[in-house]
């Protein structure tokens, strides 16, 4: 099986006032298809593990190779093309956009593809089933509950086909039932085409992933099936 | 393997412009009233201008080719006659084209009958006018008609527009008369008012021939004359020697738009002080905007790093937010010349102008709108670009 993703004696340390070294020496290899949860207590270095993934940072050093390309001396315009067509993101906050009904916050999410708004709207819809908010497409996202509003997102972050999934603590702003439910809808992304990658520091729902990988104090000290 | 391609339409991006103003409509209406403002003051002082200046400026047209002969005054502040030959002498100058000749009869009074006192003349004087003078000086008449061939034999008279009044003359009938020179004279028409030669509005004009027997010796007091436009300063450097060979000095040669030259000036001289005023307005419009775009930057930091981890360049964040601030400034900048045109309107009506607005005035507000906007935007438009994605996102 290929790999998707892979990080090769990656560092990243933050300059000064803060001065933290967040991650060291980080090697690590995601093959297409798994689901990966990566756990830690706050300060591992989980979430600059996942801005790095998702290239919304760069390395000190080391390599990172995102869908088979060497992103370490790519642009800004080229990194963000790899988030445009192969990156999906999912966030603790959501973060929709308040004044787009449901359908056009998804569609959004390939707003920086140059797709024109028929298609988005067409490939948004098609997301939005996905995720079961069918019925949902014309609300605004204050009408919506936690749940669904997170469903919101990962169709937005699915709508167009990524190869890779990295939802971070997705399940921070929901209660546990409906966690459940968003992990389970999460974990269903897997397929031979696409990667999930899930940040959490709760062990049960890292325990729904494939494959755990556990981080402290910048390295990694656990990992279940490492490649 | 190359790197996939992330790329914004250019309909999306402009659409992208809009969509925050109507996610804030109360907050963009109010920091757009700030340049509406502003530019209504522009547009409505140049418009204002513009259709008080319209009146003279149509005048100034017909009038700029018009000049005046006339040879100084004498003691007794009564014109001193120009010579017998002058007029056919000026009229041989071939750059000129019209010719008309007047002459004051010093000695004359116009009363509204015998029975008035001879001194209350009501400062009207008598002039000999000819056929030509209507032409010449694109006069008017509010009733009637011009001295004719009758005038030439018959005791008529043609008065002037203030003259009429004074002597309240305000309907012509069969037997409106004036006692002019010691006989009774037919009122046959009232001129308008002339404005480049207001001394006509002042007089009663009889023909040459009846002026004779009111004492005129048949010489002219002032010639009015029109030249080719191309070459009036020539027409007039010649004038002194054409009319008068034997005492060129005394002869005063007059250009009366230069009167209406002069009251555009005064006009003009305002509105160089309210377009500054103007200006300063505008500028306080743009930093207000400059103010709420640098405010929603901060709020939107979530929005920003949102749309970078979609695929958003630098770039396209800096572009959104600097089309943002341009529309907002040129929404102001469309209210603004609605306003300013209104404003405009109603004061050419109060004025009893007509309404003009320079072409240039609602698109130079536009045009500076536009600009405030972008100026206003670059900073904010700058620091959004430059917020690290990662530090966006972790904002709620």
């Amino acid at each position: 099986m290929s790999t998707v993703l892979e990080l090769r004696g990656v560092a990243k340390s933050y300059p000064p006032p803060t001065a933290v070294t967040a991650l060291r020496d980080v090697d690590l290899r995601v093959r297409v298809g798994q689901t990966v949860a990566i756990t830690g207590p706050s300060g591992s270095g989980k979430s600059t593990l996942l801005n790095l993934l998702g290239t919304l940072e760069r390395p000190t050093s080391g390599v990172i190779r995102v869908a088979g390309a060497d992103t370490s001396a790519m642009t800004d315009r080229q990194l963000s093309g790899i988030r445009a067509t192969r990156i999906g993101f999912v966030f603790q906050q959501f973060h929709l956009l308040e004044h787009l009904t449901v359908l056009d916050n998804v569609a959004t999410g390939l707003l920086y593809r140059g797709l024109d708004a028929r298609r988005r709207r067409a490939a948004a819809a098609v997301a939005i089933e996905q995720v079961g908010l069918g019925a949902r497409g014309r609300h605004r996202p204050a009408q919506l509950s936690g749940g669904e509003r997170q469903r919101t997102a990962i169709a937005r972050a699915v709508a167009g086909r990524p190869a890779v999934v990295l939802a971070d603590e997705p399940t921070g702003n929901l209660d546990t039932t409906t966690g459940g439910e968003i992990i389970t809808l999460l974990a269903g992304l897997a397929s031979p085409d696409t990667t999930v990658v899930v940040i959490t520091h709760d062990p049960s729902i890292a325990a729904r992933m494939h494959r755990q990988v556990a981080l402290r104090d910048g390295r990694i000290v656990y990992d279940s099936a490492p490649s | 393997m190359n790197a996939p391609r992330g790329r914004l339409r250019l309909a999306d991006g402009l659409a992208l412009g809009v969509v925050g103003l109507r996610a804030r409509r109360m907050r963009s209406a109010l920091s757009a009233l700030g340049v509406a403002i502003a530019i209504a003051a522009l547009v409505a002082v140049l418009g204002i201008a513009a259709s008080s200046k319209a009146d003279l400026l149509g005048q100034l047209g017909e009038e700029a080719n018009l000049l005046t002969v006339a040879a100084g005054q004498t003691f007794t502040g009564n014109p001193t006659p120009l010579p017998t030959t002058a007029e056919s002498m000026i009229a041989a100058v071939p750059p000129v084209r019209e010719v008309t000749a007047v002459g004051n009869v010093p000695s004359a009074t116009v009363r509204r009958s015998a029975a008035v006192p001879a001194i209350q003349t009501n400062g009207i004087s008598v002039l000999a006018a000819q056929p030509s003078l209507l032409r010449t000086l694109s006069a008017r008449l509010l009733s009637g008609r011009f001295l004719g061939a009758l005038a030439q034999h018959y005791p008529e008279t043609v008065l002037g527009y203030s003259a009429a009044q004074n002597l309240g003359i305000n309907v012509l009938g069969p037997q409106t008369q004036v006692y002019l020179g010691g006989t009774y004279y037919m009122v046959v028409g009232v001129l308008a008012p002339v404005s480049v030669a207001p001394e006509i509005d002042d007089a009663a004009l009889v023909s040459f021939p009846m002026a004779a027997g009111l004492g005129l010796d048949g010489r002219p007091t002032r010639i009015y004359l029109r030249a080719d436009p191309d070459q009036v300063a020539a027409v007039a450097a010649v004038l002194p020697f054409t009319a008068s060979p034997a005492a060129p000095e005394a002869v005063e040669v007059r250009r009366p738009s230069d009167v209406l030259r002069a009251r555009i000036a005064a006009k003009t001289t305002f509105v160089g002080l309210f377009l500054g005023l103007g200006a300063v307005a505008l500028l306080v419009g743009g930093v207000g905007i400059a103010n709420i775009m640098v405010i929603s930057v901060l709020e939107r930091r979530g929005e920003i790093g949102l749309r970078r981890a979609l695929g958003a360049r630098a770039r396209h964040v800096a572009a959104q937010f600097l089309l943002e601030s341009a529309a907002l400034a040129v929404l102001g900048g469309i209210a603004g010349v609605a306003l300013g045109s209104l404003a405009t309107a109603i004061v050419a009506r109060a004025g009893g102008n007509p309404f003009s607005m320079p072409a240039s005035a609602p698109l130079a507000g536009l045009a500076a709108a536009l600009l405030v906007g972008a100026v206003a935007g670059l900073y904010p438009a700058t620091r959004a670009a430059r917020l690290a994605p990662a530090d966006a996102l972790r904002t709620l």
